[in-house]
This record gives structure tokens, C-alpha cells and sequence, in this order.
């Protein structure tokens, strides 16, 4: 259990994404099987417990002390199963020399192997065994809490790494693997053959696009293209096999269960790619949602009836990757696109429908029709080569991004908060205000990039020449109509927000100029951001 | 009529006050007669008019705030009698940091304890805690909690030196707070076998200096400043300085930097992760959970009086214990200083 705790730890508290991979690499060289594809189902929170649910804890704890003492003790850390690891008063002697510590694989084979009503007598037993990073441990995986930060993403590109292989081929297995994965190690490590995927419904890895630039332009010939809108949803993949239907995000995270409605409406045998959002079938044909709808709905362990029935589900496809047996993915893509078109034709309409193809012959048509898209939720036009085939990652020159134009405001730096890492000692994160009236700024967002390294050196002089006010890590900054810096933010997009004192939720804020030269009373006002709202609704 | 308490030690806005020997024990205020357990500047400042202290207190505060920081100062060494107006008092060991002293104050048939901040366990830069009996002991809270056990101080070390070992490139910067946790921190690295030099930043300085000179060897210490390197020379290296400077431009010279902190609030992942602490070092100068209780079953008072930090627990505490205790409502120290 201890080398499992030290990796939590480290994980924890480990900042940079590199230093995070190196950790999990090391700890799949250094660690045997099973041990280490059980940690790697914990982090990757693919390991199904039978649970010892949190208020079993609660009377382990409280029949080994005072409940007041335990409460005092809860109020002051804010996490239960760290409270309990810290302060489990042990039976018997000190740990120190004993190794009758139980291991990780021991903890989950045995968990998985028992009752509900044995699992609080062995934990209880494990408690006594381990120290507190070890009981911290237990009680975590025991309770499947794991929050690190850790994105299914960079644990698959720790093994991709470890392995030397492409990260597209674990997503393409992962979905088809069990805990503790000893094939995959086994493929991993060259002592075993590549693991066959025997799931139904598997995740394939998604085809991206590249943001075009103004001079790719003169490249490119209209004629080898074809352009459609791009959608502001989700980007998804639906597949459905022998009876199993599955909805995974772009990097291959089932989110099925938060999308029941859209799932039981997967009646085909297939894989299609495309834009997850929200719309209702009204008597004028479809009306599509914001992405503000669309959020009602994100990360969501359960939905409620009312949301399913206020914001529902939408699949507007995209491409074709599967029909039935045969994989299209090799084939151009106006043929993938013929196809899609007669398969989605057969699909519930209130559910499906398909990305409609743009017609331009020069890049000014397609400049015109971006400049005017008929609906606040598209947010540019993506550009694809007919003859190219569906390829996993972002290969160049296939298919092309062209979003539109960012929002551009004035706002004035209000706070400032040091970074992390290569940022340490600088002040990087920014909040920065509108006005709402004349003196009176309210901030409307955060951004923390955008700048160049010199012009970090000179915010970071002005935030600490300027300081009015510290509150730990942050700083609040001299904002007034005279005196202050101005930022020129530019963003994707904008929402109302009741989370927001302002009421005004940005996408996507980051700086696109430093206006030193702008007086901060000719910032903007926060009624132009408000009527931003009502252009794009 | 049985002497109370009350009588002999009470809490005032100044701090803790001495009716029949008319002085304070660690004011926060400027008063006439000062007894100070310890140099934390939260229980010595300048400016009393009379300071009685051990003389390793009275130094650091003439290091700190320079030898004109009282009119008069008298020092007590540990054991020794001085009688102030109808009252003795003496000075014990509290083993907090170099020079830390409880305070035992007599009068009549009376004796109380001000344990000042104080730790049981063994540290190589300052005398060992001493149990005192006594009718009323005056205890710290800062951990009083049962969550607070702190490790072994020798495991945080290695803990530390061998993330420097796996981490070459990067410089390790270390907070710890000047008085007693640098020396503390220092001397555990020296135990520990390292004996490469450790870089200060320029308010550690002085106060290492003086541990030197009491004979508690630091090793090779260097100033950690720009002129000692180019900004790759402190790749590998161990720098110590005050955790405020970790946020500062001087934090700026060392190569991808690897915060740590060596504080008794690091047992607490969240304390942690808002100081953006990539290496937490539990390393305390205060009583933890089972020392407080321990410390009070061996000095057996009659009644505890608990100060500073989280005083419900202990009391809580106490109560099932069958001890008689209560909260000292005493103002200004300082909960973070660890």
C-alpha cells in the first residue's frame, strides 16, 4: 500500500504535467503486476468496489473516538477520509519494522471478494495495519474518491510513453480492458502480444483539425475541400455493437451514463463522429440550444427529469467511421460523407441529424458565409479535403478550423495571483473588471495567458508597484478611473451566469494586448458586455 | 481563604499578567516588566521597559531588534531562583527552540506553569522540554487536534533528500521560519549525512550565526545570492529561507524551483496545496495531539489552562480525562507561526 500512497502523493502535489508523467512511468517500471494495474484502475477510476459507503466509515471511526473530538477534527481538515487516516487511533504497538502491512493488491482482490457487510470489519483491520499516507490511501480507493487532476488523456499517454507505442492505440484498447490489465503491461513491456479488443461498441481515436492561417489560403484550392459549420457543443463519437451503445468524448471518456436520452436513442450498429448539443424539435423544425444549455447537462452523475426534458440531448454527425462490419475510415471523405448522409437518414430526427456542407466556390464565399452564420451557437467553418481518409490525431493539411473572430473588450486589472512552477515569484493569474458604474468595477473573469515572457516582467512591476491590498497568494491591485492597467481581452463567447457577481460568464478570456496607453476610464461598461449577450442569444 | 489562581496569573490585554510580582509574561504590548519564554517575535517584542529572560532569549532579541531593545534586561539561566516582589520564579526548558523556557511562577502555596510554546520530543539544537509539577499548567493549543501526529522529523529529511537526489535539475527551495526551524532543519540535514553546502537567503543569516556560536554546528552554509552562481549552479541544490520569499523576485534566480515547507501545518493536504507546496515537510516545533496529552498525564497539575490555537479540543480533552480545564483567552500569537 505504500508505494501506492507515495504515488498518490506525488500525484497530489506534483503541479507540472511532465514531472506527472515521469511519476507514472517510473511507477510502471518499478512496480510488478498486479500491484500496479490495480493503482493504475484506481487513478484511472476504472475499479468497481462493492462500496464501503462514507457513513460506514463514520461509525468505525466513532466507535474508536470521542465523536466530539472527531467533529473539532472533520471542521478543521474539510476531508473525511483524510480526517479518519490522520486520526485513527491505533490498537497495538508502533508500526515501525512490522510487515504485516497489507499491499494494494491484497486490499482490492479482497474487497472485490467480499460481502458488504465484511467490508468495514477488514478495513477496519487494514486501518490498524497502515500507516496514515497508507490509511489515506485505503480509505480513498475504498470510497473512489480520487480528485488529482488527472485527465484520462495523460494517464493513457503515461503508458503510450512507457510502452513507446501511440497513445491512439491504447485509446483504442482501453475500453476493452480489465483491471489489473496484466495483458496490456505484458504488450507494454514486449512480452506479450498486442491484447485483442474483445468490447463491444470501442472508443476510435478522434481526427482533429489545425487552425488555418491567412496564408495556408493561397495553398489550398477550393476545389479539393469541402466546408461546414462548426458546432459550439461537444465533439463526440456515438457507437453502438452487438446491442452495446456507447457515447465517449474526443479522448475517449464514456460519458454514456450522463446522456441516457441520446444513448436509448442509438438504434444502429455503427460508430459516428460528431457534435454533441442541445435542441428541441419544435413545430418550426429544430431549434439548437447555447452552449450554455449545453452545460446544464455536462458532468452529471445523474440527470434529473426535468433536465432531460428542458435541455435535451442532440447528435449532429459529422462523419462515419463504421457501418455495420466494415470500417470506413480508410475511405475519402466525400464517400464517408455519401454514406453518413443515407445511414443518418435513417435515425430518429429529434435526436440525429447532419452537419450541412456549405457551398463556396471561392475562399470570399466561405469568408462571407463565416463572417454570417445563421445561428449564436456556431462558432466558424471547418474546412476538409475531400480525398482525405479518417486518421486518429492531427495529421497536417487535411482538415482545417476557421473559427470566427473573438469578442475583443477593454477591462481593468483588478487582482493579481502568483503562479506555479516556472511561473513561481511572478505575478501571472489575473482578474480583471468592467466598469458597472462610474467608480464602481466588477470583475468579470480571469485570464492567466496570452502575454509574452517580457510583458509578464512588466505586469508583474506594475501588480507589486501598485499593490493596495494582500490577501495570501493574492494581491489586489490600484484600479481606479486615473490610475490602473488595461487589458484588451479576447474571448470565444459569453453566457449569463448567476455563479458571477457580475452575471456575465466569458469562454475562453485570455490577453490580447497590454494597453498601456488607455486611460482605465475608457474601459468598457458592463451594459456592452450584457448586450453581447443579447447579439448571440 | 485558599489562594486561587486567579490571584497569582491573569489574563490582561497586554498578555498574561502577575498581580503580586506586577509583571507580564510574553506581552504584547509595551509594559514595564516583561518575562519572555521564548524569541518568536509574537512572544518577545522591543520596547519593554524591563525584560527578564534566559540569556540565549535576550540575545536573539538584541540579534533581532538590537541591544537597545529594552531599557534594562536581567538574564535567568535554567534552574535558577529570582525572586520578584512577593514572587519566585524559574526557568525550565521547554525545548521549543534555542533558549525556550516555561516559566514557573510561585507565590504563597502556589505554583503555575506558562509553558510558553513548547515540544517533548528530542531537538540537537536546543535543551530537552522539562516536566515541572505544578497546581496550574498553562499549555499551548497549536495542535490540538487528533489529526495532528507529527512524524518522525528524520523521516521528513530523507523524505526531502532523496526528492533532491531524483530531481538534479531542480533547485529545492525549503521554508522555514529563521528562529530554531532553520537550525532545526539544518542540523537534521547534517545528521542525515549531506554535508554539501546549503544555501540561506540573507534572513536566516545572522540567527544561524548565533547557533554556531552557542556550538550547534550547521556545516557549509552559503548566501543563496546571484553573485554565488548563475542561475544553473543551483540545480541539485538545498536553499532555506522564510517561506514569504518563496513568492518573491528573489525566487526568480533558481532553476525550475521545487517549493517545499517544513511546518507542523503540512500534516493537512489542503494547507498545503493553497501554499502550493510540491513537497510538504511535517516538521513541527510545537506538541502534537499525543504530546500535549502526554506532557499534561506526566506534570499531573491540578487544573490546565489552555491557550492559544484550537482550545476546545484540549479542554474536551481534559474533561474526559476528569482534569479541570479552561480556555485562556490571551490575543495576538500568531497560529501559523510553525
Amino acid at each position: 500500500m505504500n508505494r501506492f500512497a507515495d504515488l498518490l502523493d506525488m500525484l497530489a502535489f506534483t503541479p507540472s504535467r511532465n514531472a506527472k508523467l515521469r511519476l507514472l512511468q517510473d511507477f510502471f517500471r518499478t512496480v510488478p503486476d498486479p500491484e500496479r494495474g490495480y493503482a493504475l484502475a484506481a487513478i484511472a477510476r476504472d475499479l468497481d468496489i462493492p462500496a464501503v459507503k462514507p457513513a460506514q466509515l463514520r461509525e468505525l471511526i466513532s466507535a474508536r473516538m470521542d465523536p466530539e473530538l472527531f467533529g473539532y477534527s472533520y471542521d478543521y481538515v474539510g476531508d473525511l477520509a483524510e480526517t479518519i487516516a490522520l486520526a485513527w487511533p491505533q490498537k497495538g504497538e508502533a508500526l515501525a519494522g512490522r510487515n504485516d502491512m497489507p499491499g494494494l493488491s491484497e486490499v482490492v482482490e479482497t474487497l472485490i471478494a467480499s460481502s458488504r457487510r465484511d467490508g468495514p470489519r477488514l478495513v477496519e483491520d487494514w486501518l490498524d495495519r497502515l500507516d496514515p499516507p497508507g490509511r489515506y490511501a485505503l480509505l480513498k480507493l475504498v470510497t473512489g474518491g480520487f480528485r488529482m487532476g488527472l485527465s484520462g488523456r495523460l494517464i493513457k499517454q503515461s503508458l503510450a510513453a512507457f510502452g513507446e507505442v501511440d497513445v491512439n492505440e491504447i485509446e483504442e484498447l482501453w475500453h476493452g480492458l480489465a483491471p489489473p490489465y496484466t495483458e496490456l503491461f505484458a504488450w507494454l513491456e514486449g512480452s506479450g502480444d498486442k491484447p485483442v479488443n474483445a468490447a463491444a461498441a470501442p472508443f476510435r481515436p478522434v481526427m482533429l483539425s489545425h487552425a488555418i492561417d491567412d496564408k495556408d489560403f493561397e495553398k489550398l484550392d477550393p476545389k479539393d475541400f469541402t466546408a461546414e459549420w462548426k458546432w459550439d457543443g461537444i465533439r463526440v463519437q456515438a457507437t453502438s455493437e452487438r446491442g452495446i451503445s456507447r457515447l465517449y468524448t474526443r479522448t475517449g471518456d464514456d460519458i454514456s451514463a450522463t446522456f441516457p436520452d441520446l444513448v436509448d436513442a442509438i438504434g444502429f450498429d455503427g460508430a459516428l463522429d460528431g457534435e454533441l448539443l442541445v435542441a428541441r424539435a419544435t413545430e418550426g423544425g429544430l431549434e439548437t440550444g447555447s452552449f450554455s444549455d449545453l452545460q446544464q447537462r455536462l458532468n452529471r452523475k445523474k440527470v434529473s427529469a426535468k433536465q432531460l426534458r428542458d435541455f435535451p440531448a442532440f447528435f449532429r454527425a459529422y462523419d462515419l467511421l463504421q457501418e455495420g462490419d466494415e470500417d470506413l475510415r480508410p475511405r475519402p471523405f466525400v464517400e464517408r460523407r455519401q454514406r453518413l448522409e443515407a445511414f443518418v437518414s435513417g435515425l430518429d430526427p429529434a435526436r440525429f441529424d447532419c452537419s450541412q456542407l456549405l457551398s463556396f466556390e471561392s475562399w470570399d464565399d466561405l469568408a462571407a458565409l463565416r463572417a454570417n452564420p445563421p445561428f449564436a451557437v456556431i462558432e466558424g467553418v471547418m474546412i476538409k479535403r475531400k480525398a482525405a481518409p479518417y486518421l486518429p490525431g492531427r495529421p497536417k493539411g487535411e482538415w482545417f478550423k476557421w473559427k470566427r473572430d473573438p469578442f475583443l473588450i477593454d477591462a481593468v486589472l483588478m487582482y493579481a495571483q502568483r503562479g506555479h512552477g516556472k511561473r513561481s515569484g511572478f505575478y501571472s493569474d489575473y482578474t480583471f473588471g468592467v466598469w458597472r458604474e462610474p467608480g464602481e468595477l466588477v470583475p468579470v473573469g480571469k485570464a492567466y495567458f496570452g502575454f509574452t515572457d517580457d510583458e509578464l516582467i512588466e505586469i508583474d512591476k506594475y501588480v507589486r508597484n501598485n499593490t493596495i491590498e494582500r490577501f495570501g497568494p493574492v494581491r489586489s491591485v490600484r484600479a481606479g478611473a486615473e490610475k490602473g492597467l488595461v487589458f484588451e481581452i479576447a474571448f470565444e463567447g459569453i453566457n449569463r451566469s448567476s455563479r458571477h457577481k457580475s452575471g456575465v460568464a466569458m469562454r475562453f478570456p485570455r490577453i490580447s494586448r497590454l494597453r498601456w496607453d488607455k486611460p482605465p476610464a475608457e474601459a468598457d461598461r458592463l451594459e456592452t458586455l450584457e448586450r453581447m449577450i443579447d447579439g448571440t442569444e | 481563604m485558599a489562594t486561587r489562581p486567579e490571584d497569582l496569573l491573569i489574563p490582561r490585554r497586554e498578555g498574561l499578567y502577575c498581580p503580586p510580582g506586577d509583571f507580564f509574561i510574553d506581552p504584547v504590548r509595551n509594559v514595564d516588566r516583561a518575562l519572555i519564554t521564548h524569541g518568536h517575535a509574537d512572544h518577545a517584542r522591543a520596547g519593554h521597559d524591563h525584560v527578564l529572560a534566559t540569556p540565549q532569549t535576550l540575545d536573539i532579541m538584541a540579534i533581532r531588534y538590537g541591544a537597545d531593545h529594552a531599557r534594562e534586561t536581567q538574564a535567568a539561566g535554567f534552574g535558577e531562583t529570582v525572586r520578584i516582589k512577593d514572587v519566585t520564579v524559574r526557568f525550565h526548558p521547554a525545548g521549543h527552540v534555542l533558549g525556550s523556557a516555561q516559566i514557573a511562577v510561585e507565590w504563597k502555596d502556589l505554583r503555575i506553569v506558562a509553558s510558553g510554546d513548547y515540544k517533548p520530543r528530542p531537538d540537537p539544537t536546543c535543551a530537552t522540554f522539562e516536566p515541572v509539577p505544578c497546581d496550574v499548567f498553562i499549555t499551548e493549543a497549536t495542535f490540538a487536534l487528533p489529526v495532528f501526529r507529527h512524524p518522525d522529523a528524520m523521516d521528513e529529511i530523507t523524505r526531502l533528500l532523496r526528492s533532491v537526489s531524483r530531481n538534479p535539475e531542480r533547485a529545492h527551495l525549503v521554508g522555514v521560519y529563521s528562529l530554531g526551524k532553520a537550525q532545526r532543519v539544518i542540523r537534521l540535514i547534517r545528521d542525515a549525512g549531506y554535508h554539501q553546502p546549503l544555501y540561506l537567503h540573507g534572513a536566516l543569516q545572522k540567527l544561524c550565526d548565533y547557533y554556531e556560536s552557542q556550538g550547534i554546528a550547521l556545516g557549509d552554509l552559503r548566501p543563496a545570492t546571484v553573485d554565488a552562481g548563475a542561475k544553473g549552479d543551483f540545480a541539485g541544490a538545498i536553499v532555506l529561507g522564510p517561506p514569504s520569499a518563496f513568492g518573491d523576485k528573489w525566487a526568480r534566480r533558481f532553476p525550475d524551483p521545487l517549493v517545499s515547507f517544513a511546518s507542523g501545518w503540512m500534516q493537512v493536504r489542503a494547507r498545503a496545496r493553497q501554499r502550493g507546496v510540491e513537497l510538504p515537510l511535517v516538521i513541527s516545533d510545537h506538541a502534537d495531539w499525543d504530546e500535549l496529552a502526554d506532557t499534561i498525564q506526566t506534570v499531573g497539575p491540578g487544573e490546565v489552562w489552555v491557550t492559544h490555537g484550537r482550545e476546545e479540543a484540549l479542554v474536551r480533552w481534559c474533561a474526559m480525562q476528569g482534569i479541570p480545564a479552561r480556555p485562556l483567552h490571551l490575543v495576538g500569537y500568531e497560529d501559523e507561526g510553525d
